[in-house]
């Protein structure tokens, strides 16, 4: 029985159809949203959502954070940046890590709030980066 | 009487004038067509984001103070008000809608003893209130209103209002703007977004369904709402964003239409009067050249 998947960025829904599994990349962890699968909300760190049709992955989009909503019938992806894997720029994505990295050395280190939120684009785009080149 | 030489200025003038509006009429109305489309694309996000809130909202209903976004400040003294226009003129009452209800609220606002600020968002609007409530103002966002709205001018206004508010400088955020309706009719409006409000109707559904209780939560339901509220504040600024272009374009066409049929219309009135001074002018020297030679 496959699961409904939904993975919607604000400008426009990415991706809306049946899959047998999808893993999310969740803050604390994977998690992999399967039918009948206990209803959940998950907080998504930048990562890959791999779509499972059987037993093979058919496609892997990439989500720049986010949220997921689990029920036992569908599962949505609220990403705040969505592309598929075989589109990401890693030059982009590079020069945004430099810009990222140059504003890490320049924030105050007292601001905690600042850190945490620079800390997870950060991590957003390193995990865009390796997505994205080709060796993954 | 205008002589013939300043007839024909005028008319040509207008000419060009109805050239200018009827190429914007067109124009406006090919960008109407494509907002609607991308306003249509982001509503799927927003409503995913509506009922995650609901959800959330009942699970952590009965638990005090939460997140300011939430549930304010707890005072009712400063409020922020965001009016958003175009950047450009000639879309008819478009920006002065706008201007109109901002300016009635401020002084309801006022005339209750409440402090007022504003943070107007596009050129017409900061124009218009550095006339008369520059001392107002705090900040601008000029330029969101292009061909296309990125969402990140979304998220940068949504943390503009977030840090004003984390730092206890507002209590009340409001924006004014316009609902579009139609191409005909676009309906100023003023909605609230901090305090939240949550309409009773989308609350119902959430608080009905009994799986709410069985929501997994991860990580814990108060750092979900932390996240998710900022979000929340985006998608709904992003929605009256695109409303505002929406309405822009269909205001414009609408403007430059009667413009064009106006410009017709005098271009019909002012070419009576041409060939009648023209008539008028010929009748006139024949009757001299024929008394002249009956004279002789």
């Amino acid at each position: 029985m496959p699961i409904q998947i939904e993975i919607i960025s604000p400008e426009k829904v990415l991706v809306s159809r049946e899959v047998d599994m999808a893993v999310l990349p969740g803050m604390e962890g994977d998690i992999a949203a399967m039918p009948e699968r206990a209803p959940m909300m998950l907080l998504l760190r930048g990562g890959v959502v791999a779509l499972y049709d059987g037993d093979t992955v058919k496609d892997r989009y990439f989500v720049g954070g986010g949220f997921a909503d689990i029920t036992p019938t569908r599962c949505t992806v609220l990403a705040d940046k969505a592309v598929p894997v075989s589109e990401i720029s890693i030059d982009n994505a590079t020069a945004q890590l430099e810009a990222l990295s140059e504003a890490w050395d320049q924030a105050d280190k007292t601001d905690t709030t600042r850190l945490s939120v620079l800390q997870d684009q950060i991590q957003a785009v390193r995990a865009e980066i390796e997505a994205g080149s080709p060796t993954s | 009487m205008a002589s013939l030489k300043e007839l024909r200025a005028r008319i040509g003038s207008i000419k060009s004038t109805r050239k200018i509006t009827s190429a914007m009429k067109m124009v406006a109305a090919a960008k109407l067509r494509r907002g609607p489309a991308s306003a249509e694309a982001a509503r799927p996000y927003a409503a995913a984001m509506r009922r995650m809130l609901g959800e959330l909202a009942a699970a952590t209903k009965g638990e005090d103070g939460g997140p300011r976004l939430l549930a304010g400040t707890g005072q009712d003294k400063v409020h922020l008000l965001v009016p958003l226009t175009s950047d450009r003129g000639l879309c008819g009452g478009f920006n002065s809608n706008v201007h109109r209800l901002t300016v009635q609220t401020i002084r309801r606002l006022q005339s209750e003893g409440k402090t007022v600020k504003l943070l107007p968002v596009g050129r017409r609007a900061f124009n218009f209130f550095s006339r008369d409530y520059a001392d107002l103002i705090i900040d601008k966002v000029i330029g969101v209103s292009g061909k296309e709205v990125p969402f990140s001018a979304a998220s940068n206004l949504g943390e503009k209002i977030n840090t004003l508010l984390e730092a206890g400088e507002i209590d009340v955020c409001s924006l004014v703007f316009n609902k579009f309706k139609n191409a005909m009719t676009q309906v100023p409006t003023c909605q609230q977004l901090v305090p939240m409000v949550m309409d009773e109707a989308e609350e119902k559904p959430a608080a009905a369904s009994n799986d709410v209780a069985l929501y997994e939560f991860e990580p814990d339901e108060a750092t979900l709402l932390e996240m998710l509220l900022p979000r929340n504040l985006q998608v709904q600024i992003y929605a009256s964003l695109l409303e505002t272009a929406a309405g822009e374009n269909g205001a414009r066409m609408t403007a430059m239409d009667n413009a064009t049929r106006n410009a017709g219309r005098s271009i019909d009135s002012l070419s009576k009067v041409y060939n009648r001074t023209r008539q008028t002018n010929i009748t006139n020297e024949l009757i001299e050249i024929i008394s002249g030679a009956q004279a002789v």
